[in-house]
């Protein structure tokens, strides 16, 4: 077991943001997450990479003990992060950004006396055509799309060589044919990497969602299962369709 | 191309710095007043690189880089005043005048380091460096950031001003440390001296500068801009941020204290006047005059400005404040970055201009 949570929970101000009783993730899954909003997803991730703290609870990486770790020493465990907004150097060329997240040694002496390899130089290039931005690499991040924003963090979190993947909403804000890009992508991924993947838009997670589907509801465990059985789970539909109309209502 | 024109633009900064300005010196045309305020300009330029490398580079706002300045400049200070007392001999044991005049008798115990120019060189850059790091460690473990960096450092500077202040403190009170006569045997008044200071200085400006340079060319440098651009990205990429600022604002610190032990001697005298927080405020405005995160423009920045505070304040004494402010107007308003940035875009301008030119002609020839 990659990935294994019990009783984690979290409130702000008296609300509960998150209470997950039991969550499990296999290695080389992909696992997807839905849920309406501020059903505690992002929070859900926040917590595993050391953003947040949590009040209580339990995560285990590979029978590690993560709470209570620095953002760094999870980073270093092989937890790496994308951000629901697209989170890069913006002022580093693209190739800059590549090369600070590769795997290496990070100390300030380490980073002093650095010296570029052909071997880095090869797998920054590797990383930059599997998310197609092997053109843009002496482009400065900031001036890239928003779409080639979000692949260029997918790349930041794929050269730290991370054993788990956690990926918030990578489809936001991309177009059609994007959005199947970084589907293909992500499923590629899978085969080397454990994954999570927080998404919104239905047909994105219909093309990924290979193994199980997560459904967090107001931050508790509703349902998991296939995507299918998922898509006509009524309990599903109901807190959709439910906190529209509630939405509706108020109007 | 960006290489052979950094290639011109140094050549023609040491052809004009280190042979036009000290040929006409010797040759009478340059006075030596001249050449010891550029002398000065350029301990300032060091300074100010520290707080673009800290500022520009890293993204943190520190306010006491004037104090860092000014523990190096009154620790030189100091050494040449326990010179001059121990020369004349005035008392007994050799203290210097101001003490005399307090009615303190024995030299304090901090002073005694002070009559060896070594260690009096080897404190000057330590005693900077220790307080940066005691500082630094507490405020970025804390993750203080932004204005409250700027709150907090402003208001070290402050205490410490008023700290030199007192008499008690025994450096000299208000009116600071005076009255150099001599340093390693030279006499401070003698123009070849003055020229000597003045070409160190210039030597010292391209010391640093290309130590900073390489600094900012290394990966270690990229870090440091990756911080500035997203504190919380860099740390999820395992990067340890809290060692990475503390380093580079004790490089700054470092920096600061270096251009201050050049200053004091060019100077003649040394007061808390050039570490209360105006001071410190100076120094980021210079950058951010030049052009914050460009080295370059640290150096333009910290030159042009005291330049024009020389002339403006012989012309007219009053108004190098509106002066002052006026441009840091125009240049938030129009040239985000500073001088240089402005420069170039003239310069890009015309550039574009020709190439429209020619591309107008072209079609015309269609």
């Amino acid at each position: 077991m990659l990935l294994t949570v019990n009783e984690l929970s979290v409130s702000f101000g008296g609300v509960h943001a998150l209470d997950l009783s039991h969550f499990e993730l296999n290695d080389k899954e992909l696992r997807v997450i839905i849920g309406p909003n501020g059903a505690g997803k992002s929070t859900f991730l926040d917590i595993l990479c050391g953003k947040t703290k949590p009040d209580s609870g339990q995560v285990l990486y590979n029978d590690i003990p993560v709470l209570g770790k620095t953002e760094v020493e999870i980073a270093n465990l092989g937890i790496g992060r994308k951000f629901q907004k697209p989170s890069v150097f913006p002022s580093l060329t693209v190739f800059d950004n590549m090369l600070l997240a590769l795997k290496m040694k990070k100390s300030i002496f380490a980073s002093l006396f650095f010296k570029p390899t052909e071997e880095i130089d090869v797998r920054i290039r590797q990383v930059a055509v599997k998310v197609g931005l092997d053109k843009e690499l002496k482009k400065i991040a900031g001036e890239l799309s928003h779409g080639q924003k979000q692949w260029l963090e997918i790349a930041i979190v794929v050269l730290q060589d991370p054993k788990l993947m956690l990926i918030d909403e990578p489809a936001a804000g991309m177009s059609d044919e994007e959005t199947e890009k970084t589907g293909e992508l992500l499923l590629e991924l899978s085969k080397h990497h454990g994954i999570i993947v927080i998404e919104h838009d239905m047909k994105f997670v219909e093309q990924i969602a290979k193994d199980l589907v997560t459904v967090l509801v107001r931050g508790k465990l509703l349902v998991e299962g296939s995507f299918s059985q998922v898509r006509n789970d009524q309990r599903v539909i109901d807190s959709y369709l439910g906190r529209a109309n509630v939405q509706l209502e108020n109007f | 191309m960006e290489k052979t024109k950094d290639f011109r633009l140094y050549l023609a900064f040491i052809i004009l710095f280190a042979i036009l300005l000290p040929l006409g010196n010797l040759m009478g045309f340059v006075s030596n007043n001249t050449i010891s305020l550029w002398g000065r300009y350029f301990c300032f330029a060091i300074a100010a690189l520290g707080v673009d490398l800290i500022w520009g580079y890293t993204g943190i706002l520190s306010m006491c880089q004037a104090f860092f300045f000014c523990l190096g400049g009154y620790s030189v200070a100091m050494h040449i005043v326990m010179k001059g007392a121990t020369a004349s001999g005035t008392s007994g044991s050799a203290i210097p005048d101001f003490m005399v005049w307090n009615q303190i008798n024995a030299l304090p115990f901090f002073w005694v380091p002070f009559q060896s120019f070594g260690l009096a060189l080897i404190l000057g850059l330590l005693i900077p460096a220790a307080f940066a790091f005691v500082f630094g460690y507490f405020i970025f473990r804390s993750r203080i950031k932004g204005v409250y960096m700027a709150i907090i450092t402003q208001a070290l500077a402050l205490a410490m001003w008023l700290l030199f202040l007192r008499n008690e403190t025994m450096l000299g009170g208000t009116n600071g440390l005076t009255d150099f006569k001599s340093l390693l045997g030279l006499s401070l008044s003698s123009p070849g001296v003055k020229l000597g200071l003045y070409l160190f200085s210039l030597a010292g400006l391209c010391g640093t500068y290309f130590f900073s340079k390489k600094l900012v060319d290394s990966k270690f440098g990229k870090v440091l801009q990756a911080i500035r651009d997203s504190e919380s990205r860099t740390s999820y990429t395992a990067y340890r941020i809290l060692d990475y600022k503390l380093a580079i604002f004790i490089v700054g610190a470092l920096l600061a204290a270096f251009a201050g032990m050049l200053y004091a001697p060019q100077t003649g005298i040394i007061t808390p006047g050039r570490m209360d927080v105006r001071a410190s405020v100076e120094m980021v405005m210079w950058v951010a005059l030049g052009g914050r995160g460009k080295l370059k423009g640290a150096i333009l920045g910290a030159l042009v400005v005291n330049f024009l505070y020389s002339i403006c304040t012989s012309l007219f004494p009053d108004s190098w404040l509106f002066i002052l402010g006026f441009l840091f107007v125009i240049t938030v308003l129009y040239f985000d970055k500073g001088f240089l940035g402005m420069i170039e875009k003239i310069g890009g301008g015309i550039g574009k201009k020709k190439n429209k030119i020619t591309e107008v002609a072209e079609q015309q020839v269609v």
